[in-house]
Order: C-alpha cells, then sequence, then structure tokens
C-alpha cells in the first residue's frame, strides 16, 4: 500500500469540504474531485471514508470513480504531462508527441509513473484549444502549443530541472 | 476613459495574454498614460491562430508579445502612428487596419450568440448590462405570460445547437405543460465534441448571456431551479460562471423574487468528470444526481420524467445563448438569417488544416466552400483540400467534391454526417480516410459507456478491422463485415453515442472506398500516413548531410558523416517522422508500400 503524507491533515480538509455541500450524495462527484485535487489520486481508503460519511455503498463510490476518466485509482505523478489527443490535435501529430515523451521519460505506456515519482504522462480529450494543436498541458496548467516530437527532450530537460528542485526543497 | 481590449479567450491565454497585459501596463506606466485607459479583458475574439489580440480604436493588432506592446503604446498611444507590423494580413499579405470591420475573416460574420465576445470583460455585468443585458429577462418577466415567451421561441424557429437541432420552442411547451410542482431547467455545457470549442468561448466570454437564457427558459416552463453541467476539463468557464452566478444574485437577476417579481430561480453548477457519453440528456441526469453516467432508454423523455423524475429541459449553452437576443430582437428579426428550416446562425468551430483557425458565426445555409476558403483562408501549405469532418465523433466526412452543400441540419444528414455542435476539422491529402475512421472509432471505444451490447462490442470489433486494415492485414471480407456491423450498430444502439459512432465509417466507406481497397488489396496507404504501409527515404541529390536528422532520430536508425548523404536503416526505423519535420533540405519523403527492412535508403 502507497503511504499518503500529511493523512490526517488531507481528511480533515476532505471533511470540511463534505460538510460544506452538506454530505449530500448528489454531489459525490464534486467532493470527489475535491478529494483528487488533495490526494492527487484516489487511495482506497479515501474512496471508504466518502462513502461511510455520505452513508452510502461503498461499490457506488468505486463505480463512479471506475467509470469516470478524470478520477485516477492509481498514484499519478507529482507533475502531470498531458497529451491533448483530440481531433485536431490527432490530425497534427499529436500521438507522436505523446509517444515521444514516453520515449523520452524512459515509460512504457501512457499512465505509467517514473520509478521517483515524479512525472506521469496521460492523453486527454479535446482541451478546447484546437488553433494550437498540438497541445500539451503539464503541471499546473503550463500550456505548450504548436508542439512537435523535437520540442519535446527540452522540455522534459526543463521539468526535471523542476523537480529535482521540488525534491530538494522538500516538496517531493 | 479610453479602451484598450485584449483577447482573454482559452487560445488567447495559452498564447501569453497575461505577460502581454503585464507589458501592456508597465508600458502605459512609463509614459504616464495609465489613468487614461480602461483595460478591458475579453473573451475570444475569433481568430484564435493569430493571437494574443490587442484592439485600440477598432485597430486590431495580433500575434503580440511584449516587446511588440511596448512598441505599440510608444508609436501608436504616444506617437499616433499605427504598427503596421502587427496589423493583420489578407491572404494576399495586405495589411488590414480595423480588421473586425474588413478581414475576409469577420466580413461573413453575423454575431448573435457571440454579440458580446470581444467586448465585453465578462468578469464584470456592467459590461453586459450595458450591452442590454438582462433586459430580455425583466420584459419577460414584467410584460410576458410564459405561454407568449414560448410562442416568440416557437416563431423564431430556433432548434437544439447541441447536436440534434430539435426546436427549441417546443421543447419548452412540452415541459411546461407538464402538471408538477417541481421543474428544472439544466444548461448542457459538457462540450465533448474534440474539435469544438464554441461552448467553452461562449462561457468564458459572456457568461450572463447563458444565465439570462437559462432564467427566461424557466421562467417559461415554471422551474425554479437550475443546474450547470460543465465538464471539469474546463475550469476557467467554471470559474467565471460562478463569478458571474454570484453577481447576478447580488443584482437581483438571479435568486429569490427576481427584479421585485413573484419569479425565483436559483442556479447551481455541476462538474463532470471525463466522460463523453454525459454529453447525452439522460447520462448527463445521471451524473448530475451524482452517478455513473449511463444513458437509459427514452421515453419517458426529461421533459417528463428528468432529474429526480421530475420534467426537466435541457439546452444546451450556443441554444440559451440565443434566447435574450430573439426576445429583445423579435422572431422576425432572428429569422432574417438562415434558410427556412434552420433559422439563425451558427458558431463553428475551425480547426485542421486550414489557414485561420478559430471561431466564426455565420447564418446557416452558408455553403462549406466559403466557411473554408473565404473564412477559412484555405489549406495551407499549398496543399489540397481531401474532406471536411463535421460533427466530431458522432459525425461523418464529407469529400471535397460536396464542399458547395449549404450547411444545415437536413442537408448535413443526407451527406451521411451531422451539424453536432459545430467542429469543424479540414483534412489535407496527408490524411488517411481510414486512419480518420480508426481514430473516432478509437474514441467510441473509449467513451462507451458499456451498457447495451450494440455499442460496447459492436464499436470494439469495428475498431479492430480498421486497425487490421490500416497494418495491411485486412481481407476485402473485413470490409463487408465492417459496412455490415456499423448498420447494426447505428440502428440499434441504445443512446446518441451508439447510434451515431459508426457515422465516420460508415462516410469514409461511401466517399473513400477506394482508399479501403488500396490498404487492403495492394497494401498501401494513398495518403501515407499508416505507419505499417510506408517507408521514409532519403533523396540522396537533395541530401546535404547536415546531420540535423540523425541527432533527432530516436531509434539511431539514420547513419551517415557530416556533409555525406545520410541513409536510413529501415530495419530500426520506427517511422515516426521526426527527421522528415526537421529535414530543411526537402530531403526526406515517404513511400508505400514500404521497403523491405533489410534496406537501407
Amino acid at each position: 500500500m502507497v503511504e499518503i503524507e500529511n493523512k490526517e491533515e488531507k481528511f480533515r480538509e476532505l471533511e470540511k469540504y463534505m460538510e460544506e455541500v452538506n454530505y449530500d450524495p448528489s454531489m459525490l462527484i464534486n467532493i470527489l474531485h475535491k478529494a483528487q485535487e488533495i490526494f492527487l489520486w484516489l487511495p482506497q481508503e479515501v474512496m471508504e471514508f466518502i462513502a461511510e460519511k455520505l452513508k452510502i455503498p461503498k461499490s457506488r463510490v468505486r463505480g463512479v470513480v471506475t467509470f469516470y476518466n478524470f478520477f485516477s485509482t492509481k498514484p499519478v505523478g507529482k507533475i502531470q504531462i498531458k497529451v491533448c489527443l483530440g481531433t485536431a490535435c490527432y490530425v497534427k501529430g499529436g500521438d507522436k508527441v505523446m509517444e515521444r515523451f514516453l520515449d523520452e521519460l524512459g515509460l512504457e505506456n501512457p499512465g505509467d509513473v517514473t520509478p521517483d515519482g515524479m512525472f506521469s504522462v496521460h492523453d486527454v480529450r479535446c482541451v478546447g484549444a484546437c488553433s494550437m494543436a498540438p497541445v500539451v498541458l503539464i503541471g499546473e496548467g503550463d500550456f505548450y502549443g504548436r508542439m512537435s516530437p523535437d520540442k519535446v527532450p527540452r522540455l522534459v530537460k526543463k521539468y526535471k530541472k523542476i523537480a529535482e528542485e521540488m525534491k530538494a526543497g522538500g516538496k517531493a | 476613459m479610453k479602451e484598450i481590449r485584449i483577447c482573454a479567450g482559452g487560445a488567447c491565454v495559452a498564447a501569453g495574454e497575461f505577460a502581454v497585459k503585464g507589458a501592456l501596463v508597465k508600458a502605459l506606466k512609463d509614459k504616464g498614460l495609465l489613468s487614461e485607459y480602461k483595460i478591458i479583458e475579453t473573451g475570444c475574439m475569433g481568430m484564435c491562430s493569430r493571437g494574443p489580440f490587442m484592439v485600440i480604436d477598432d485597430v486590431v493588432y495580433s500575434q503580440l508579445n511584449q516587446s511588440a506592446v511596448k512598441e505599440i503604446v510608444e508609436k501608436h498611444l504616444v506617437g499616433g502612428q499605427i504598427v503596421d507590423k502587427y496589423l493583420m494580413k489578407t491572404p494576399e499579405g495586405k495589411t488590414v487596419e480595423k480588421a473586425f470591420k474588413e478581414h475576409d475573416f469577420y466580413k461573413k460574420q453575423v454575431k448573435i450568440v457571440t454579440r458580446n465576445l470581444g467586448i465585453i470583460n465578462p468578469k464584470n455585468i456592467d459590461d453586459y448590462i450595458e450591452r442590454d443585458g438582462y433586459k430580455a429577462l425583466e420584459k419577460v418577466l414584467k410584460e410576458m405570460k410564459p405561454e407568449e415567451v414560448i410562442e416568440e421561441i416557437k416563431k423564431s424557429g430556433l432548434r437544439g445547437r447541441g447536436g440534434a437541432g430539435f426546436p427549441t420552442g417546443l421543447k419548452w411547451e412540452f415541459a411546461a405543460k407538464q402538471k408538477s410542482d417541481t421543474k428544472y431547467m439544466v444548461c448542457n455545457a459538457d462540450e465533448g465534441d474534440p474539435g469544438a470549442f464554441m461552448d467553452r468561448a461562449v462561457l468564458e466570454g459572456d457568461p450572463h448571456a447563458v444565465l439570462e437564457g437559462m432564467a427566461i427558459a424557466a421562467y417559461a416552463i415554471g422551474a425554479k431551479k437550475g443546474f450547470i453541467y460543465v465538464r471539469a476539463e474546463y475550469p476557467m468557464a467554471i470559474e467565471r460562471l460562478r463569478t458571474a452566478i454570484k453577481q447576478a444574485k447580488e443584482r437581483r437577476f438571479l435568486g429569490e423574487n427576481i427584479l421585485e417579481t413573484d419569479f425565483s430561480f436559483d442556479i447551481e453548477i455541476r462538474i463532470g468528470a471525463g466522460a463523453f457519453v454525459c454529453g447525452e440528456e439522460t447520462a448527463l441526469m445521471a451524473s448530475i444526481m451524482g452517478e455513473r453516467g449511463q444513458p437509459r432508454v427514452r421515453p419517458p423523455y426529461p421533459v417528463e420524467k428528468g432529474l429526480w423524475g421530475k420534467p426537466t429541459v435541457i439546452n444546451n449553452v450556443e441554444t440559451l445563448a440565443n434566447i435574450a437576443w430573439i426576445i429583445r430582437n423579435g422572431w422576425q428579426e432572428f429569422r432574417k438569417y438562415g434558410t427556412e428550416k434552420s433559422p439563425g446562425t451558427k458558431v463553428f468551430a475551425l480547426a485542421g488544416k486550414v489557414k485561420n483557425t478559430g471561431l466564426v458565426e455565420v447564418p446557416l445555409g452558408i455553403t462549406l466552400r466559403e466557411l473554408i476558403f473565404d473564412i477559412g483562408g484555405g489549406v495551407p501549405n499549398g496543399k489540397k483540400l481531401k474532406a471536411v469532418q463535421t460533427g466530431g465523433p458522432s459525425g461523418g466526412v464529407i469529400p471535397a467534391s460536396k464542399i458547395d452543400t449549404p450547411i444545415d441540419y437536413e442537408s448535413l444528414t443526407a451527406l451521411g454526417t451531422i451539424m453536432g455542435s459545430g467542429g469543424v476539422i479540414v483534412l489535407d491529402e496527408d490524411d488517411c480516410m481510414v486512419d480518420v475512421a480508426k481514430f473516432f472509432l478509437e474514441f467510441t471505444v473509449n467513451e462507451s459507456c458499456g451498457k447495451c451490447t450494440p455499442c460496447r462490442e459492436g464499436t470494439r470489433t469495428m475498431y479492430e478491422i480498421l486497425d487490421r486494415i490500416t497494418k495491411g492485414e485486412g481481407t476485402m471480407e473485413d470490409i463487408d463485415t465492417l459496412e455490415e456491423l456499423a448498420v447494426v450498430v447505428k440502428e440499434t444502439s441504445l443512446c446518441g453515442l451508439g447510434q451515431t459512432a459508426p457515422n465516420p465509417v460508415l462516410t469514409t466507406l461511401r466517399y473513400f472506398r477506394d482508399e479501403y481497397i488500396a490498404h487492403v488489396k495492394e497494401k498501401i496507404c494513398p495518403a501515407k500516413k499508416c505507419r505499417d504501409l510506408i517507408s521514409y527515404v532519403i533523396d540522396p541529390d537533395k541530401c546535404t548531410g547536415c546531420t540535423a536528422c540523425k541527432i533527432v532520430c530516436p531509434t539511431k536508425a539514420i547513419e551517415g558523416e557530416l556533409n555525406k548523404v545520410h541513409v536510413i536503416h529501415q530495419d530500426l526505423c520506427i517511422r515516426c517522422g521526426s527527421c522528415m519535420d526537421v529535414c530543411r533540405f526537402d530531403a526526406i519523403y515517404k513511400v508505400t508500400p514500404p521497403l523491405k527492412v533489410d534496406t537501407k535508403v
């Protein structure tokens, strides 16, 4: 099992939000968004916690989590690289950009995490910036438009440096 | 105070709008002009490929960066000289000063839905009110009965802009007739079609137009509670909606006793979580209620039994953004645009292989040729137009030979595609039609919710066949099976997702069957796109031995010394195309069928 850092504090923050929405089960998706914002992904015990507090079956929480693409039941990188594979990005070579990112980071498949836990690459559906295709989102919303595979190594280098700084700064 | 407008639409923000604004503020401050100008950050100005934009007295500057802004402040604002080099240009290279009035991209546009985009600050309700905002709501509440509102919308002929084109007034009438103590008004802002971003632009650039449309609809049908279901991929839209709702409540355009009348209406935001099927109305309702977004059989339709079993109207963002305009200007004015059966305008998102990409609002009935060539400026890099894809994964491709077809609901359906939400992806000669069909099927396979068998199993089998064909492993029998399956999935699926999923396959088979046959019989990809059917080759006459390709090759498949002709080892090449992208001498080209793996060229 993966250890969760600052566990108690995170659960408190989540419960505070659930209180704000009156433990309304119809708010489950919004609650899960909040939980993923806090924990970065949705560990089993977080799902169980939500089910218990909303007084709904665990199976319903898990059913909703696994249904929607946005929610992840396995750890993700601290820095996530999201490559858009919407139509406009695809016809302009988004798939090649994706491949290059995986290659440069030594990852097999989208969704895998680098051994140091810092990076994961994900495909996303249209982000609505089709005129800048192909597009890539990195970390907390850094946006790169008109991408091409040969621009990838430089970006990876840049973010590896940021990752090192994060590790050194104790943020990782 | 004089005004300077900066586009803060999604694409311009991505292109560096924030830095541009910072540079503008700094430059104005340096010149002591800051107090004389009001900087307005607006919604999308449309021509996203040329952003970020800045507009000073109708003069439109494009593709700006920090130093450009500094120069414009010095020369234009201080010196009174228009800075030519940042103006937009016509395809012939002529500069256009007042681009929004004079450039071809804008000339044929009619702005109803996008009336405030690029003009107002979406975060400021006063800007919206100044442009007659909430006047329609006031008129409706104080002068019109609900039946009269419905009558007005029915007469306008407005049809749902989310894709299906159902008459909006009729939908409202059905809901209004339902006897129920509780009714709901829902805005479908789950814009999931890849390639469509008009709803995003409206939500971000003019959120009050959507709120006003919802409030009018709620009054017409008798709803007190509304929901906006937005996709999580649009955080900026969510933020601006939150701001807008808060402001509207403060001014009493939402909440209890709106504008001192008996009418009360409140709106809540619900966020999606990345499931395409949630754009389907019954799936959307399940998602709003916090469940798996799976569709159910209709009837009963949402207007009878919707959210929590109560009558519910679900309208799309663009549909709702039309409402206030129609109420203010009258149905006759609306019908001046568009065709008899498809009145009004439609916002299209132009993307793909077209020079001017961005958002355009045009009267329905305009031809694809006008849209792609007159407004879009045609296909770049001297390539030929091959086809146009409309309607996203639910739509189909229209071959270049049919681009004089007028764009309306019926004409597009007759061609085998759909209007959909208005995404228009332009494809050129480098796009393989089998590959395009495979791309969309991969999308539907991923997004199929799995509830009904035809969609779950059928789309997967179709995808597998397409995959075989693109690898040169298909048979003629495969093509027949594919076609047969497509028809079955279309006819027997539970919801709109499955019913329309075969459209990309059916249309490519209809118009580009020879391409399928070439993949199967000759093992070639005529567009030289499918990886397993092509090889990259270096032309020894053109190669200068610059080593650029050798450096970029991820598998070290390229061999050659500096200043000597390079060769590609076909056994190592993974056909990523990086070498071709970096070659400045056009020395690398593709061949189909592929070369034998032991060759070096």
